[in-house]
């Protein structure tokens, strides 16, 4: 009977656990701020309330004799909560980077089936045939905000010495009024037909030797650097040119792969495919570039949260097991001072909350601590891979607000589990025994 | 060694406690299996006997870039080159343009030069008499449920047809296989059409091919032979580069990510948290049993006997959760990839993965053990029997 009751005890903690997870998991931070509300009225309003908010208050006071099993606990959701922070930090950095180069109402047209703009190719014919399309905006000379670009890559040497790709992008001068963002910082634009490169901030910091004024061997001939822009996302990586020259250098003639064109307005955007796909001589894909982007960065963004979320994981269970030692431990010595209370007629329930609530104090602590670390040690920093196994792509952690909210919630979650079982096993000790014990 | 019994008894006297530790170091050292086999994984790769004697040639312009056919003989002629072929993408998706397909169009010779890929010798003569044939990956026949003999459409993204659609037309004839030692996993899922039916067809590909690929018979003077043939393209519209092939995949990889560093800053902000949590739970062992210390102390045990018997119990605790946290991330990975059906591909961990664990337990054990293991070398008999 006493087994079963035991049995039947540890499974019910069981689904609480899960319970608690399954609603914790969706939960926004204003619930967890009405929970956390509701938890303070309770502890000042009822009487088992405040008989939990003294047990707590006796706990918090006397940790000062626990620091160092307190500290286990801090310090090891601190490393999860830090480890898990970074690590989507820099899933969030480069899913930005991509997805903010991306417009709803600039749209990009690549040809039929093509998976990403270097697969594609766009004959001058179809270009012609595009640009013609009512959707797409004019500029104050009639003239279609188009830009018909060509994207290669080229091998230029890393500022570590090695070699790496950059996308060298072949562009016409529309290319600068369809893409306002795309802002000149430092030197001039490129001349047309001249062997002239701006480049973008982020592949500057990348590459070697790519300050204004510089000489960059591309293959067997000389460009000139003549410009720096600067973009807040993708572009960053890459390096401009005249179309034409592009075209020459790579021998692709006067095909280009992709066509940006800024449309009348967003809603424009379902109006311009029907157009081009009325069109029979044309096979293309368009699409907004806030989609294409969106779709390009998803797969890596995927891997990245998926690899932090596993490490996080097998780290959290590690601290399970740290706060679980910890608080049996705090449990066990403060055993006298459990029975007396409850000897004295705090019933269990108090003493649960008090357990419970000083360890999610502490796994409070290791979580700000943790976001903290990963703020100040990663939010900014630069990290670069190679976008399509082609070309560098630069980009930067993004420690949001969001990311930090998460990383808080598993420490949460981390002190729920490490508390609660220590905290049952506290509000069921048999009073005598413990009195006597010692 | 004699005492083992007494170190064992001492870490299990609190079951609870060293359970829950041992789950601990087990959950670190799980993670640093997993991590350490990636890490090594990518640091090996292209590094095998097979490859050393490869050398691969681009152009020097960029990977995109095509070198003309015409190389070919220059390149037979450098000294130490035994042999050469060339192949170039073609890429290719099956009925979806989301199913990217791994296939190259290669030159007749394209396998002599890969000995760890296996081919039914039979097939391999159906493929070179057949100008549309394709050999295809056995973990692609698997994938798609292909068979031997049967036509195979596929749909380029950039090349087209010589009728001018982007539908191409194979014959399957044949699988590749891996070697059975060869631990590059990647020709699983390959796929090799012939160079000449894809340069006849596509109208803009005249006689040029994206890259060379040479054998050398000294694998010590490799690096001389990818210069000479560097040198024979120098300031001409198609310079090349040349390097061995596993010294252009470290660098591909590198590019891709710095997986050195992000592993080793993950595994010490594991290890770190796991030094403090496991110094606390020894300080607490030793702090429970100055009695039982000073006791041995008394009957004769000298001080360094008790510092080594607290340190021997320090390392075990770590060596047992350790090793049992390695042995779980090396059948994790086997079950892994089974329940995904492939899917998801663990490394395997290997002996130099163990090598540096094992020795990372021992630093941790005889670290975390340092300071309890003195302060009960340091033992004032008196006062701890007396409980002061």
């Amino acid at each position: 009977m006493n087994m079963m009751k035991k049995l039947l005890r540890a499974l019910g903690l069981l689904a609480l656990v899960v319970a608690f997870l399954v609603v914790w998991v969706m939960l926004p931070w204003q619930g967890a701020l009405a929970l956390a509300a509701a938890l303070a009225l309770w502890m000042a309003l009822t009487r088992a309330g405040r008989q939990a908010a003294s047990v707590t208050w006796v706990g918090v006071a006397t940790l000062r004799q626990r620091l160092g099993a307190s500290s286990v606990v801090v310090v090891g959701i601190a490393g999860v909560v830090g480890v898990l922070v970074a690590l989507l930090a820099m899933a969030e950095g480069y899913r930005h980077t991509v997805n903010s180069a991306g417009r709803e109402d600039v749209a990009i047209v690549l040809r039929g089936g093509s998976s990403a703009e270097l697969m594609s190719v766009l004959s001058r014919d179809e270009i012609l045939a595009i640009e013609r399309a009512p959707e797409i905006a004019r500029d104050a000379e009639g003239r279609p905000l188009a830009s018909a670009e060509l994207v290669v890559s080229a091998n230029v040497p890393r500022r570590d010495g090695e070699d790496g790709s950059v996308t060298l992008r072949g562009v016409g001068e529309m290319a600068w009024a369809v893409r306002p963002e795309v802002r000149l910082v430092d030197g001039r634009r490129f001349e047309t037909g001249r062997r002239e490169l701006v480049v973008g901030r982020g592949a500057q910091r990348q590459f070697q030797g790519l300050e204004p004024g510089n000489e960059v061997q591309l293959g067997n001939e000389r460009w000139t650097v003549v410009g720096v822009f600067e973009s807040g996302d993708a572009t960053e990586s890459e390096m401009w040119a005249d179309a034409e020259v592009v075209g020459a250098t790579y021998r692709r003639g006067s095909s280009r792969a992709s066509l940006y064109a800024k449309l009348t307005s967003a809603e424009a955007m379902n109006a311009f495919k029907a157009t081009l796909a009325a069109d029979p001589r044309l096979t293309v894909d368009a699409d907004t570039t806030l989609g294409y982007f969106a779709s390009q960065s998803r797969t890596l963004t995927t891997v990245l949260r998926v690899v932090g979320i596993v490490v996080g994981s097998i780290m959290a269970i590690g601290a399970v097991f740290g706060a679980l030692n910890t608080m049996f431990a705090t449990v066990a010595s403060r055993a006298r001072e459990i029975a007396t209370l409850r000897a004295i007629g705090f019933s269990g329930l108090p003493v649960v909350v008090a357990v419970m609530l000083e360890t999610m104090l502490l796994a409070l602590l290791g979580g700000l601590a943790g976001g903290l670390i990963a703020w100040l040690l990663f939010n900014g920093y630069t990290a670069s891979t190679l976008a399509g196994g082609v070309a560098s792509l630069s980009f930067e952690f993004r420690v949001s607000p969001q990311l930090l909210w998460e990383g808080l919630k598993w420490a949460l979650a981390i002190g729920f589990i490490g508390g609660l079982f220590p905290a049952v096993r506290a509000a069921t000790l048999p009073v005598t025994d413990a009195l006597r014990a010692m | 060694m004699k005492y083992f019994h007494l170190i064992w008894a001492a870490l299990f006297r609190r079951k609870a406690r060293t359970f829950l530790t041992l789950a601990s170091i087990m959950a670190a050292f799980l993670l640093f299996g997993m991590l350490d086999g990636i890490r090594t994984t990518f640091a090996q790769i292209g590094q095998n006997a097979d490859g050393a004697q490869r050398l691969q040639t681009t152009s020097r312009l960029s990977m995109v870039q095509m070198l003309p056919l015409a190389l070919r003989s220059r390149i037979e002629q450098v000294d130490n080159i035994e042999a050469v072929t060339w192949a170039n993408w073609f890429g290719g998706a099956y009925q979806d343009p989301r199913n990217q397909l791994f296939t190259i169009a290669v030159a007749p010779n394209y396998l002599d030069l890969y000995p760890e890929i296996v081919v039914d010798p039979a097939e391999l003569e159906k493929w070179k008499a057949t100008r549309n044939g394709m050999l295809v990956g056995e973990d692609m026949m698997a994938r798609f449920n292909w068979e031997v003999g049967q036509t195979l459409p596929l749909q380029s993204t950039i090349f087209p047809n010589s009728d001018g659609s982007l539908n191409w037309q194979f014959q399957i004839v044949g699988v590749i296989r891996q070697r059975e030692d060869s631990d590059n996993g990647f020709f699983g899922a390959m796929m090799l059409m012939h160079y000449d039916y894809f340069a006849e067809s596509t109208p803009y590909v005249n006689d040029e091919v994206g890259w060379y690929i040479s054998r050398v018979s000294d694998v010590n003077r490799s690096d001389a032979a990818a210069k000479a043939i560097d040198a024979l393209t120098a300031n001409s519209p198609h310079e090349t580069r040349t390097m061995t092939e596993q010294a252009a995949m470290a660098a591909q990889i590198k590019q891709v990510a710095d997986i050195g560093l992000i592993v080793g800053s993950i595994m010490g902000a594991v290890f770190f948290t796991l030094l403090l949590l496991t110094g606390n739970t020894m300080a607490q062992a030793v702090r429970e049993r100055t009695s039982e210390l000073a006791v041995l102390k008394t009957i004769g045990f000298a001080s360094h006997s008790v510092l080594a018997m607290v340190l021997a119990e320090s390392v075990l605790l770590v060596v047992l959760g350790g090793v049992l946290g390695l042995a779980l991330a090396a059948v994790l990975g086997p079950v892994a990839g089974a329940v995904s059906r492939g899917a998801v591909n663990l490394p395997p961990i290997g002996p130099g993965s163990w090598a540096l664990g094992l020795g990372l337990m021992v630093a941790i054990g005889l670290l975390v053990g340092a300071l309890p293991a003195i302060r009960a070398m340091r033992l004032n008999i008196v006062d701890a029997l007396a409980g002061r």
